[in-house]
């Protein structure tokens, strides 16, 4: 298992260097110049180079790489381009809302979908069954903002009961006025991902229920949900933990468009306007830290899918 | 086993009564309104804090006049008038400007305002790295000289008219103040409080002010990026006005309501098509003329804007001294136009590309001209390109044929006596009015130049001159001492009063 860690560990890492080349590269492709965002529409000639020097885009695209590569390697992000604040301390004040909005998001998603997905299969043949089926069909069609702009219609403009948008300025001081900003955000990304989880859930349930085991189990008098609970629960969630780790880092892209139908103050509203910008550093180091964010969760749910399941370990063992 | 359904229902449903009952107590903002809290929702976050760093209009927004002050300030009225300047006094031959500053100034940090701070803000204006939009207009500066500390004497290289609107542009800054792109030291009535990139900047009223004190205590700029996101904001009492509505559309739900004022004020704005006047057909002011001719103006604000907006048949809006209503010279008229292309050698008319700025209101702008301009056989071919490529592509390489733009300035009608502007009009009779322009004794003489300009601009349909933006500033009705007109993106805040 030690070997196996860090061997993952190795290629994790080797991963992040390529994303990193792939993302530098990428950008430089993109028309256009930094400076630009710096300039005035009557810019004279010095005012545009002096522009491309504050943005380092007048540095051959090697050096540039280089530079950045080395700062990263330091744990340093460098510094906007157009704001001139450094990038990890702004990066990390965006997680503050961006972390938290993908976990609650996530474990209100997992939530939804086991119950969803576990009724739709043991209820399949009840009208709720098929209705729930029927949701998740739906739920995987619509795009997250149009369901977020709905929320915001019923609950914000219509009842009055939670803010539109936006993020308490003194953050999670008050962490109830920071949760009532996250609510209708965290149950847009919830509805829309559990829709998707809830149909792997109920494959699963269903692959569970037609099992030898659980026939066996029932037989031995356990009821429906005792036997799902012991036995189906551990079997059905190896394939579920896969999809998970998929999952979760969708949910963390999902929260990019959210922050922007709500006005959060999170990592994703940070990457489209530096986009916009085109503030290399900004976009580059958002873009990093998502990177190691999905590569970290696809290496936990490896991890975890081996704790779960020992048939997985036993193979590796067998390779070694 | 119960449904999990009712049990997921139930959770839900706790959850938003909860979320509910504490809303309660989060909106109070009771007490007196000096005490109270304006928040300001804009489209313009400042992309740093420094105007001779290119920090957008944003910055401009939210700090001119709040923050930091000029010599001179320009009025929601468009007029000039002194702030920390206490008097001047130009030399009979108009080169050399003797301002005495106001004794009682002292900048945030506590340190008196003297003509040193005034000098080197200016220099920091038109320093070599300096990415001021204003620079140029302060080439004709040639000495700065601080005789003692209240007074400060400027020795122009030819007389300028505008130099005391110009001066109205620049901040007086500290002079020893450093990491003015993430800080400030100004002496206007509010301080930094804090900014939140990607959310709010906070401005806190400033006891120490030497003039009249903020009517309110903070005030609170919120940024978006979604329009509809900020007038969700606005109905449901999380920002008190929006400084300018960018879209019509959602103007119907605040007019209908007392609980909102709705104002149409004067902006700068204006919506041009530009043509690259050193291409062909473009080179002939046939064509343009023609061109002009076969866009129905009207129609075209009226799809975007609704009720709201001016036409305009120059560059020049109706706040510059100088505007006339030219509207009639290059009338909406398609057998004209069709003449004219027919002098011109386009009978059959011809294509070209229209280079269109990615975000609102050009891509609708520039689907309307392209049906518009299909009626005289113009064949518009649309290519849609990022505000980033637009500077790149149109703006230092000139590499296209025509596109649109907004122009935001005022008094940039000048911009027609460059030769080597990105649009390429050139007319030596236009050039040497907007310099004779500069250089005249009376504001009268100006005027009298700059309308010839106009005229002649016109008359060669130099550019087609869409509209003028309308600037609709929609508030709760509570709110009070707001600007309406907001010329050049500046939004005084201080006399706002909450009640």
């Amino acid at each position: 298992m030690l070997v196996y860690l860090l061997r993952r560990l190795g290629f994790l890492l080797v991963s992040l260097v390529v994303a990193m080349s792939v993302i530098f590269v990428l950008l430089r492709l993109l028309p256009g110049d930094p400076a630009n965002a710096l300039l005035s529409v009557d810019a004279t000639p010095e005012q545009i180079a002096a522009a491309r020097a504050q943005a380092g885009s007048d540095q051959p695209l090697a050096q540039q790489f280089l530079t950045w590569a080395g700062q990263v390697a330091r744990f340093d992000l460098g510094e906007s381009y157009i704001s001139t604040l450094p990038v990890a301390p702004e990066i990390a004040s965006r997680l503050v809302v961006t972390i938290p909005l993908t976990l609650l998001s996530f474990a209100l998603a997992l939530v939804l979908a086991l119950l969803a997905g576990i009724t739709a299969a043991v209820r399949a043949d009840r009208w709720y069954g098929s209705l729930l089926s029927g949701f998740s069909q739906l739920g995987i069609a619509v795009p997250v903002f149009w369901v977020g702009i709905i929320l915001v219609w019923v609950f914000a403009l219509g009842l009055g009961v939670l803010p539109s948008g936006g993020f308490p300025r003194a953050d999670w001081a008050e962490p109830a006025d920071a949760l009532r900003s996250l609510t209708l955000p965290v149950v847009t990304i919830a509805l829309v991902m559990s829709a998707s989880l809830a149909r792997y859930v109920r494959t699963a349930t269903l692959d569970v229920l037609g099992s030898d085991y659980l026939r066996t189990a029932r037989a031995g008098g356990s009821g429906l949900g005792e036997a799902l609970l012991r036995h189906g629960l551990r079997n059905g969630a190896v394939p579920v933990v896969a999809v998970l780790g998929i999952e979760l880092s969708t949910t963390l892209l999902g929260a990019v468009v959210v922050e922007s139908v709500f006005t959060l103050p999170g990592l994703g509203s940070m990457l489209l306007t530096a986009i916009e910008q085109h503030d290399f550093a900004n976009i580059q180091g958002v873009l990093v830290v998502s990177t190691l964010f999905v590569l970290l969760v696809g290496f936990l749910a490896d991890v975890v899918q081996r704790i779960v399941d020992p048939r997985l370990r036993t193979s590796v063992s067998g390779n070694r | 086993m119960r449904s999990p359904l009712a049990l997921a229902a139930t959770v839900l449903a706790s959850a938003l009564v909860l979320a509910g009952c504490s809303s309660a107590g989060t909106t109070a903002d009771g007490g007196d309104s000096a005490d109270a809290t304006v928040s300001i929702g804009s489209l313009y976050e400042p992309q740093n804090l420094s105007n001779t760093q290119g920090g957008g209009q944003g910055v401009t927004e939210a700090f001119n006049g709040n923050v930091y002050e000029g010599l001179y300030k320009l009025t929601d009225d468009g007029e000039v008038e002194p702030l920390l300047a206490d008097s001047a006094e130009t030399s009979d031959d108009g080169l050399t400007y003797t301002i005495a500053l106001r004794d009682d100034v002292t900048f945030h940090s506590g340190k008196q305002l003297t003509s040193s701070d005034v000098a080197s803000s200016i220099e920091a204006v038109t320093a070599e790295d300096s990415q001021s939009a204003r620079k140029s207009a302060f080439e004709v500066i040639s000495g700065i000289e601080t005789p003692d500390d209240q007074t400060v004497v400027f020795t122009l290289s030819e007389p300028s008219i505008s130099f005391l609107y110009n001066l109205s542009y620049v901040w007086i800054v500290n002079g020893e103040a450093e990491e003015l792109t993430t800080s400030e030291d100004g002496t206007g009535p509010y301080t930094l409080g804090e900014w939140k990139q990607g959310s709010t900047l906070t401005l806190d009223r400033w006891d120490d002010y030497w003039g009249d004190p903020a009517a309110n205590a903070e005030v609170v700029f919120t940024y978006f990026t979604d329009a509809t996101a900020q007038n969700n904001a606005l109905l449901t009492g999380e920002i008190d006005v929006i400084t300018s509505v960018q879209s019509p559309d959602a103007l119907a739900q605040f007019e209908g309501d007392d609980a909102y004022t709705v104002s149409e004020g004067t902006s700068t704005t204006k919506e041009l098509l530009a043509f690259n006047d050193r291409v062909a057909p473009f080179d002939d002011p046939l064509v343009r003329k023609a061109i002009s001719s076969a866009i129905d103006t009207e129609k075209l604000l009226s799809s975007i804007w609704g009720d709201y907006g001016t036409l305009i048949g120059s560059m020049v809006p109706p706040t510059d001294p100088w505007y006339e209503d030219l509207t009639d010279v290059n009338p909406y008229d398609v057998d004209l136009a069709r003449e004219q292309l027919a002098e011109a050698g386009y009978p059959d008319g011809f294509t070209f590309t229209l280079d269109t700025p990615s975000y609102d209101p050009h891509p609708a702008v520039a689907e309307l001209l392209q049906s518009q301009l299909a009626a005289v056989g113009i064949t518009v071919e649309i290519n849609t390109i990022s505000a980033d490529e637009w500077y790149t592509k149109v703006f230092q390489d000139r590499d296209f044929e025509a596109t649109l733009q907004e122009h935001v300035n005022d008094r940039d009608v000048v911009w027609y006596g460059n030769p080597d502007f990105y649009w390429g009009y050139d007319n030596a009779d236009v050039q040497q009015w907007v310099s004779e322009a500069e250089q005249a004794q009376t504001t009268d003489e100006q005027t009298e130049l700059l309308k010839k300009v106009n005229e002649q601009i016109a008359e060669d349909a130099a550019s087609v001159w869409l509209y003028l933006y309308p600037q609709i500033v929609v508030a709760s009705s509570g709110l009070t001492g707001y600007p309406v007109n907001g010329l050049n993106s500046q939004f005084f805040a201080y006399d706002i009063v909450k009640s």
